[in-house]
């Protein structure tokens, strides 16, 4: 069996007093979708954030691709191809939608005269097919900070794309979003899985989305990991169950 | 420079006379600092005019002197006609600033401070001025130290100036209004505070307190139109190594920077003083920053 | 380029030569202007593009100014002799020697500022905001201080710069050509600088460095080098700003910090930052004002000054570009 891309051992994070993730492990299966779940609070954005390399973690290790990452800044882990998109999404918001893109090119080269190139048309021609492939083609010359809410959302998944990252970490990417759009939405998740080959890894709140979407779930409460497994044996679950009634 | 050591090793007693000037001239810098640190926690603006604010407070000492009111008995009302000034400065100008980013305090305090040093530079002169206390000299250890009282009586001043500030803060419903605004000024708003309102005050009170501490400039140093940057710059180092909010951790940064400063003072040389705040300042930013970066933070 | 845009600069290249044959009595106030232009357009790449506001950009023309020198001085000469000397001793340069050794000084000090903007950076981009204006602010003043007190380079006693070879008004005339050289290069390397990656990477960074950093960016690489582009030409305007005075002195002349170095943001912001020409007319605008407090309110020229950073700061963030464009979009497009 070759190894998971993302392989989470045992790590433990805690700000202060308090531990928001304790002896988490999990593994990102290459090319699936795998989700993420779990009550507020439960320590799901901290790994996220460890993941991607935000802070440092306590205890325990992440590899990436097999290679150890968790001592590596946000940077050197966004140019291995890991990246992830914000709860509170993030965008530049003075720049328009296409430069938003063309910022968002991979910066993998190490050359220094890299930073002075111009950027050649077909790079122009990804970024406009990107905004058509999220449905904001018509707006691409609009300044990103005038965009509603889930439209910076879309935009922060189009740039996520425009980056070619191996593997996607999406934070609640339907929060937010007009209902009568998350069917889109899912399907495109979908597309830039299947076509694009992204492995994604999702928080998501929504049961109905996360069951339709993930081939593999994982369940966080109180900073631990409490259950595992498909969608079927998550919703039968009764410690996941007990998890959100007990929350709420 | 070596001699200065050599000298501090064979005399100790020295030593008592350099803490003794430095923890009356720090007395006055964690006044200032105070005031500084306030009104950055509380509004967020970074006052740059702080010591332009003291040498202002000093020069209507000066001119309360010359209507024959002696300097101790000045820092009321010039307290009180700061405050004011302070008040129309937050309503022409801080109340602006706020809603806008950081960096734009910064510049407009500055503009501030370049404003009121060569208002005073044509008001009075560029000359050195002293206030006169009338005060004598306190002679210790058979004469070996000596001390002006009136540094003695200032240091009791800013230890009343300061006490009077922290029972406001703490006692009086403005003052937990104020504290309430410094830790979420939306809660506050909620609540019924009227943020505005605590924003005047606290630029209006951090204003007399440099005002008051302008006149005990006046009387244990001296006062110069343009002396005043140093204020702020001192002010800064503190307030960046003790924190915001954090009273005893100024306290104490200011008193250790009065001696620091008398030290390096007596034994680089005078030249030195200002490189020595500077560079103090230098160092306790990239401290600050290699803490925070073991976190992946930047300080900001 | 278009036409009309070709005209322009055709226009402003033409005034600017024309200018002190015009009016030969004021050329070095001229040349001034030029090294305006270049504080504000330097301070812009920083400040404008990239979010990280500088106190103290002044310290690379400061630096500039001291390397040149002592690259002029140090060829021909015991530096420190001279400068205990205080003005006493006079060299008589060879108009080869003085070429020579102002050519090498310029050099050194383009070079110089580089490497310290460089070797700074690693302390300085770990500050963000107002910790970062401040941080910059004390390395200025510290730089003034220890320049000061440094008996070698003359202290606070200044070191008289070399004579210029050539007769009555040629010194004039070629400084001033000097800096709107020196201007006009920089214009047109951010010209193209703007053009590629570089600006939209550095927008970025004062958009939201995180997430930049969050997309893999290099963000420390494009500081250091927004910085180091600054500390370049600065370091040049420093040399050919001392050889033209004549006498250069630590506070006033080298590192005015709460004059040029203030000078510098003010004249961006009242201009508009974040674009090319902003600085620019900034400097024109700002230069001119100068002008006029300096003649008709002397005294009082400093309180304009600083009433006119708290209006613009306060009242008038956009700047005349920035205000021109909300007003006139179709003009930027």
């Amino acid at each position: 069996m070759t190894p998971a891309l993302i392989e989470v051992r045992n790590v433990r994070k805690a700000f202060g007093g308090v531990v928001a993730n304790r002896d988490v492990s999990l593994d990102v299966e290459r090319g699936r979708i795998t989700g993420l779940i779990g009550p507020n609070g439960s320590g799901k954005t901290t790994l996220f954030s460890s993941i991607v390399g935000q802070h440092p973690i306590d205890s325990g290790s992440i590899r990436f691709e097999g290679r150890e990452i968790s001592r590596l800044d946000v940077q050197r882990i966004a140019r291995l191809g890991l990246l992830r998109t914000f709860q509170q999404t993030r965008i530049f918001s003075k720049m328009d939608c296409v430069q938003n893109l063309l910022v968002s090119l991979p910066h993998r080269e190490t050359a220094w005269s890299h930073m002075f190139r111009r950027y050649p048309p077909e790079v122009i021609e990804k970024a406009e097919r990107l905004l058509e492939f999220v449905g904001l083609y018509a707006k691409r010359r609009l300044v990103a900070g005038s965009l509603s809410f889930g439209q910076q959302k879309l935009l922060e998944f189009a740039m996520a794309l425009m980056n070619e990252p191996k593997v996607l970490l999406l934070d609640e990417p339907t929060a937010g979003i007009n209902p009568t759009l998350v069917n889109a939405l899912i399907e495109r998740l979908k597309r830039s899985n299947r076509e694009f080959g992204i492995t994604l890894f999702v928080i998501e709140h929504n049961m109905r989305v996360i069951m339709n979407l993930a081939s593999r779930i994982y369940c966080m409460s109180r900073g631990e990991l409490l259950a595992s497994g498909s969608p079927a044996e998550i919703r039968d679950d009764r410690r996941v169950i007990d998890a959100y009634l007990g929350a709420q | 420079m070596w001699d200065s050591l050599q000298i501090l090793a064979a005399a100790p007693i020295f030593n008592v006379q350099l803490w003794l000037n430095g923890l009356s001239v720090g007395a006055v810098f964690a006044l200032v600092a105070y005031g500084l640190a306030l009104v950055w926690g509380v509004t967020g603006v970074k006052n740059l005019a702080q010591g332009d604010l003291v040498m202002l407070g000093g020069y209507l000492g000066l001119e309360a002197a010359r209507h024959g009111v002696h300097p101790i008995v000045a820092i009321v009302p010039v307290a009180a006609l700061m405050f004011l000034l302070g008040w129309a400065l937050y309503v022409l100008m801080i109340r602006r600033v706020i809603q806008l980013d950081l960096f734009t305090s910064l510049l407009a305090t500055f503009g501030l401070a370049i404003t009121l040093q060569q208002a005073l530079n044509l008001a009075f002169g560029p000359d050195v001025r002293t206030l006169k206390s009338g005060f004598g000299r306190l002679e210790l250890f058979d004469g070996t130290i000596d001390i002006t009282w009136i540094r003695v009586i200032a240091f009791g001043l800013c230890i009343v100036v300061a006490g009077a500030m922290v029972l406001f803060l703490r006692k009086s419903r403005l003052g937990q209004a104020i504290r309430a605004t410094a830790q979420d000024p939306r809660a506050a708003r909620v609540l019924g505070v009227d943020t505005d309102l605590v924003y005047a005050l606290t630029f209006a009170i951090n204003a007399a307190v440099c005002g008051a501490a302008g006149v005990i400039v006046g009387m244990i140093w001296v006062l110069q139109p343009f002396y005043g940057i140093a204020y702020s710059v001192r002010a800064f180092v503190i307030v960046t190594a003790a924190g915001l909010g954090n009273l005893p951790a100024v306290i104490l940064a200011a008193l250790g920077l009065g001696v620091a400063e008398q030290y390096s003072g007596f034994v680089l040389g005078a030249q030195f003083q200002q490189a020595t705040v500077v560079g103090l300042l230098l160092v306790i930013l990239v401290w600050r920053q290699a803490l925070l970066r073991r976190q992946r933070l930047a300080l900001q | 380029m278009s036409r009309r845009s070709a005209l322009l600069h055709l226009a402003l290249a033409a005034a600017g030569i024309a200018a002190p044959f015009v009016f030969p009595a004021h050329t070095v106030q001229f040349a001034v202007f030029w090294v305006f232009v270049l504080f504000a357009l330097t301070w812009d790449i920083m400040g404008g593009h990239m979010g990280y506001n500088s106190l103290g950009n002044i310290l690379f023309f400061g630096l500039g100014m001291y390397i040149c020198a002592l690259v002029q001085i140090g060829l021909v000469y015991d530096i420190a002799e001279y400068t205990a000397a205080n003005g006493a001793v006079h060299i008589d340069f060879t108009d080869a020697q003085y070429f020579h050794g102002l050519a090498l000084g310029v050099a050194a000090a383009a070079l110089g500022p580089v490497l310290v903007a460089a070797a700074l950076s690693w302390i300085v981009f770990g500050l963000r905001g107002p910790y970062f204006a401040i941080g910059t602010l004390g390395v200025a003043i510290a730089a003034a201080e220890l320049t000061n007190a440094w008996d070698y380079v003359g202290g606070g006693q200044g070191i008289a710069m070399p004579v210029f070879p050539g007769g009555p008004g040629m010194r004039e005339r070629f400084f001033y050509a000097a800096c709107m050289a020196a201007a006009v290069a920089c214009y047109l390397f951010l010209r193209w600088l703007y053009g590629t990656r570089f600006r939209l990477a550095i927008n970025a960074i004062r958009d939201d460095e995180d997430k930049a950093e969050a997309l893999g960016l290099h963000t420390g690489r494009y500081k250091m080098v927004a910085w180091s582009i600054s500390a370049f030409f600065l370091g040049i305007a420093g040399a050919l700003f001392g050889n033209m005075t004549g006498f250069i002195e630590p506070l006033e002349t080298a590192y005015p910090t709460l004059t040029f170095g203030i000078f510098m943001v003010a004249m961006t912001l009242l201009g508009g930052k974040g674009m090319l020409w902003g600085p620019v007319v900034g400097a024109a605008v700002f230069y001119t004002l100068r002008e006029l407090t300096w003649t008709y309110l002397l005294g009082w020229q400093y309180i304009a000054l600083g009433v006119l950073i708290i209006v613009n700061v306060v009242y008038f963030q956009q700047g005349i570009l920035g205000w021109l464009r909300a007003r006139r979009p179709q003009w930027f497009a």
